[in-house]
């Protein structure tokens, strides 16, 4: 090209460029304001027929993968199609549950972005988290705990506050602030998800696993050299979790629980999930009347 | 050494390599992808148009510079803050692709500028068009020169379709850690498994590579 | 911004992280490489096949692999945190391209120089040490520093085992603020801070070397 008609041609391109990149931001910033305004989760639902439920692929006993049909599996999933089951009758409407698989750092972004509708993901209801996301009514009596080798002569969480100790959890867990709390001294190393903690302390990478009971001894039924030590740190019932103020879905869910929990599904699910876990009390777990 | 293959029971060995699938799915649509907008912004930048190859060019670093795993992530979990929803497997595709035609950008403007300026004149002279020059003469033998750069960007894409496990994409590594968080005796052997399977690939690549070097040579 | 302001320090301590583990890698990749580089050319069958087989085990397996390998398999005898087995996996990893830069540049200087420096009494190591390497780094330096920038850019694969490095620190503040867009621009920005210049001193040097020529 001549000079001049480069020169011409890379203005106009520059103006060009410059002025998508202004308007892409004006409508990113208008989009970003625009999905702050509410989004009826219960609306969205209704109109998919579907419902999106983020569920763990790394946690045994809730939502573990299965490598045989590649979708999770645990007591997470199979309450998440009963209330799916229930809230389709509940509606009238015909609902089928579909998964997506989150991490514990992911989830709540991914409710966030509407990517899922709601998570059944061994999640703790917590006021800091109720600022930001929408809770059902609790559907799991959980509470942290420790879990470490048999042979590793820890006992207990002030076992653990010493520097040399390395206390493993997972990130976006509430496990970190609580052991900060207890154990001031010992350090935390988060990880992604239940399995590689698991297996980072199988390395020596650390000397105990901090999170839920149930979780833990999920982990513990697979790997008999560990045991879960120190009593409950702190209590703490999982919640399905909902974007915030969805007020409608939560209503409807809770419903849903109400009735799986009076006509004794609840109890099935926890028996069949529970049950054969040594260390914890099924009496406890399942709810009576 | 039984112990060592028990890791790879056939519903396990399956899982893998479904997962492999999605590593090859993801790859083979990113390369393609950042060939052709690599090369688009590689022409730009190597044009050198009046402010609009500089201000590309400023951009380009700018995502060179950055590490993809920080552009998976924002894909996936940031971008959708602005209403833009991927699914994970697209998530994958479009931040590796963003990612690798800005690294390929910088080798397509390298490989054209290796040409002689004598052959633009030439053909100019022979009465082709810019465009035409550009097309049927400088390009093709400026992807010669390219080749080996290219391929090696290639290679590194399938590898790095790895770090995509970070947002839970269902691909090879993600399985793999899925497979060996069944039982901590799999660590090993899987992670074994997964090392050849991706030299297998991308030696594979490499070799491709050679044998078009040496046909084009 | 306030997000920057509350998570400050944490930011900082990742930085800090990011670079410690670049730096040790860098050194640790470039005496490797440098080492695999010389095996490949010298008149031995063995060691040649040697480095090849090094370079290109290296090359073709994610970072990401080999991270894992050491984390959780390796660490399992040798005792390490997510820290070192990450800057291990990074200094294997980019020495096999070192190796490779270092390799053209060495192929770069003609061959009768080694010779000539034969001839003057110097034995393989000397000359390669006195005549071939200083002339072989410079003409791989630009390719050297496309490579630092890739390691740089590489060590966020620390955040996958616990390494306490920006993209950790990065995750671990996204997942308490919410506010994952902000946090990865501000991560993003201090990854800028370090590659950027580099890859414009780059490519000035690129030119500098262009118009000698």
């Amino acid at each position: 090209m001549e000079k001049a008609k480069k020169r011409r041609f890379g203005i106009i391109a520059t103006i060009i460029l410059i002025l998508a990149i202004v308007f892409g931001i004006v409508w990113a910033q208008n989009t970003v304001s625009h999905n702050q305004k509410h989004q009826d989760t219960l609306a969205r639902v209704k109109k998919s027929g579907k419902i999106v439920w983020g569920v763990k692929a790394d946690t045994k006993l809730f939502g573990l993968m299965d490598t045989k049909t590649g979708s999770s599996e645990g007591f997470d999933v199979d309450l998440a199609k009963a209330v799916t089951k229930q809230m389709s009758k509940q509606l009238d409407e015909k609902l089928t549950p579909s998964f997506v698989t989150v991490t514990t750092a992911s989830k709540v972004q991914l409710l966030k972005n509407t990517n899922i509708d709601g998570v059944f993901g061994v999640m703790t209801i917590t006021p800091e988290r109720a600022k930001i996301v929408d809770f059902s009514q609790p559907y799991f009596p959980a509470g942290q705990s420790l879990l470490v080798k048999k042979d590793s002569g820890i006992n207990s969480i002030q076992d653990l506050n010493d520097p040399s100790k390395t206390v493993l959890v997972v990130v976006g867990t509430t496990a970190a602030q609580n052991i900060k709390k207890f154990a001031p001294k010992a350090k935390t190393i988060a990880l992604q998800d239940y399995a590689s903690a698991m297996q980072a302390m199988k390395s020596g990478q650390g000397q105990a696993i901090s999170t839920d009971n149930a979780i833990l001894y999920g982990l513990a039924s697979e790997n008999p050299d560990y045991h879960v030590v120190g009593g409950t740190l702190t209590y703490g019932p999982y919640g399905a979790a909902f974007d915030h103020d969805q007020k409608p879905m939560v209503k409807q869910v809770d419903q849903a629980l109400d009735t799986l929990k009076a006509n004794g599904t609840y109890n099935q699910l926890i028996k069949k999930w529970f049950g054969q876990v040594p260390g914890l009390d099924l009496n406890e777990l399942e709810v009576h009347k | 050494m039984s112990e060592f293959f028990d890791a790879f029971t056939g519903a396990n060995l399956g899982y893998l390599m479904d997962g492999l699938g999605i590593t090859v799915g993801v790859s083979v649509i990113s390369v393609v992808l950042s060939l052709i907008i690599g090369s688009i912004i590689g022409i730009i930048l190597f044009e050198k148009l009046p402010y609009f190859s500089s201000l590309v060019g400023t951009l380009n670093n700018i995502v060179r510079n950055l590490p993809l795993l920080l552009i998976i992530f924002f894909t996936y979990f940031a971008l959708p803050q602005f209403g833009v929803h991927l699914p994970i497997f697209w998530a994958t595709v479009v931040a590796m692709t963003g990612f690798q035609s800005a690294m390929l950008a910088e080798i397509v403007r390298g490989g054209l500028e290796a040409v002689d300026r004598g052959q633009f004149e030439g053909a100019r002279a022979n009465g082709l068009s810019n465009m035409q020059t550009m097309i049927h003469i400088v390009l093709p033998q400026a992807y010669k020169k390219m080749i080996p750069p290219i391929i090696s960007q290639l290679i590194s894409l399938v590898k790095d379709t790895s770090l995509a496990s970070g947002i839970v994409l269902a691909e090879l590594t993600y399985r793999g850690q899925i497979v060996y968080a069944q039982n901590s005796n799999y660590i090993v052997p899987v992670l074994l498994f997964m090392t050849i399977v991706y030299f297998l690939l991308n030696y594979g690549l490499s070799l491709i590579a050679k044998w078009f070097d040496r046909r084009l040579a | 911004m306030t997000l920057l302001d509350h998570y400050f320090s944490v930011f900082l301590q990742g930085f800090g992280h990011t670079l410690l583990a670049s730096l040790y890698a860098l050194v640790g990749s470039l005496i490797l490489g440098t080492f695999f580089a010389i095996m490949q050319v010298t008149t031995s069958k063995v060691a040649r096949a040697i480095g090849n087989i090094y370079v290109q085990v290296f090359r073709n397996i994610p970072l990401l692999i080999i991270t894992l390998f050491f984390y959780l398999a390796v660490a399992k005898v040798i005792k390490m945190t997510g820290f070192t087995a990450g800057t291990i996996a990074l200094t294997l990893y980019t020495s096999a391209f070192i190796a490779e830069s270092v390799r053209a540049g060495i192929l770069s200087i003609e061959a009768g120089q080694m010779e000539g420096a034969r001839a003057n009494g110097l034995n393989f190591w000397q000359a390669m040490r006195v005549i071939v390497l200083p002339q072989a780094f410079r003409v791989a330096i630009p390719s050297l520093g496309n490579q630092f920038i890739n390691l740089v850019k590489n060590s966020s694969i620390l955040a996958f085992v616990g390494g306490l490095d920006l993209m950790y620190q990065g995750n671990l503040v996204a997942a308490n603020s919410f506010d994952t867009f902000t946090t990865y621009i501000i991560v993003g920005a201090f990854y800028l801070i370090i590659t950027l210049p580099l890859s414009y001193y780059i490519q000035y040097l690129e030119g500098q070397l262009k118009k000698k020529a």
